[in-house]
């Protein structure tokens, strides 16, 4: 049951990344790969909303839909691209930028259910 | 051209449009895939919140070295074939690893006053993260331009 409640979450949550990040990409120019970084933290936020929740509901929009809709694999892949591109800068920021706003979306999530 | 979407590359930028109930059920599919392996790595490695959480760890670590060994062998050997990055790349590993659980895991340790495992967690896995894409990109990069000068 727990297996199937994790694949319904994913099946959504992995469409709703890919949708958010492309109307994300589509407006503005930079490199700086803000797409990700808005799904991640967002995504952060929910997970600490969802903590504490019984543990069918929590498979289903923490482990399913929330784990599905954050990406390590991108965040890494996108920052390995602007090193390659030598903007040390941008690839920096993105690390930067995704962990702190990321923990704090996470903490603010969970203050506010706590 | 990034994993999940770079619309500063044409035939990225037209997918959605041209495909999209095949590029969002090839994505949904394959989260579903990534997901239910990350879910079985969390049943086979159980941990309490505020401990070390190996199986997240290892999860986003080799979803990154794959990642590095997908977008390369996709720049080189598959660069026409159109479902492939989204469903290996968004869908698969995209919903296999999570950047969600490790910063709540990360609060879960400071919660549970463990400050420097909870550094050490977010440094290694983030570093760790980085080196495994760059290690998978490289490595599969260096193996096909062999490939490569073998056959010529």
């Amino acid at each position: 049951m727990t297996v199937l409640l994790v694949a319904v979450g994913a099946a959504v949550g992995a469409p709703a990344r890919y949708l958010l990040d492309r109307a994300v990409q589509s407006r503005h120019d930079s490199v700086f790969p803000w797409g990700t970084c808005v799904v991640n933290v967002l995504g952060c936020f929910l997970l600490g909303v969802l903590t504490g929740l019984p543990s069918a509901l929590f498979a289903l929009l923490g482990t399913g839909f929330c784990g599905a809709l954050t990406t390590y694999s991108t965040f890494s892949y996108e920052t390995l691209r602007l090193l390659q591109l030598r903007a040390w800068l941008m690839a920096g920021l993105n690390v930067v930028v995704s962990l702190v706003a990321g923990l704090g979306a996470a903490y603010l999530g969970m203050a506010l259910v706590s | 051209m990034d994993p999940d979407v770079s619309l500063a590359v044409p035939a990225q930028r037209r997918e959605l449009r041209e495909h999209p109930a095949a590029v969002l059920c090839a994505i949904s599919l394959g989260g579903v895939c990534g997901a239910l392996a990350r879910y079985g790595v969390g049943v086979l490695i159980p941990h309490e919140p505020g401990q070390w959480a190996w199986a997240t760890w290892l999860v986003n670590l080799s979803g990154c070295l794959l990642i590095g060994v997908l977008m390369a062998l996709i720049g080189r050997l598959w660069p026409r074939q159109q479902l492939i990055r989204p469903f290996a790349g968004v869908g698969v590993l995209g919903g296999y690893t999570t950047f969600s659980t490790a910063t709540v895991d990360v609060v879960h340790q400071l919660n549970a006053h463990q400050p420097a495992l909870a550094m050490l967690y977010m440094v290694t896995t983030v570093l760790g993260a980085l080196l495994a894409v760059s290690a998978g990109f490289a490595v599969t990069t260096a193996a096909l331009s062999r490939r490569e000068k073998v056959a010529w």
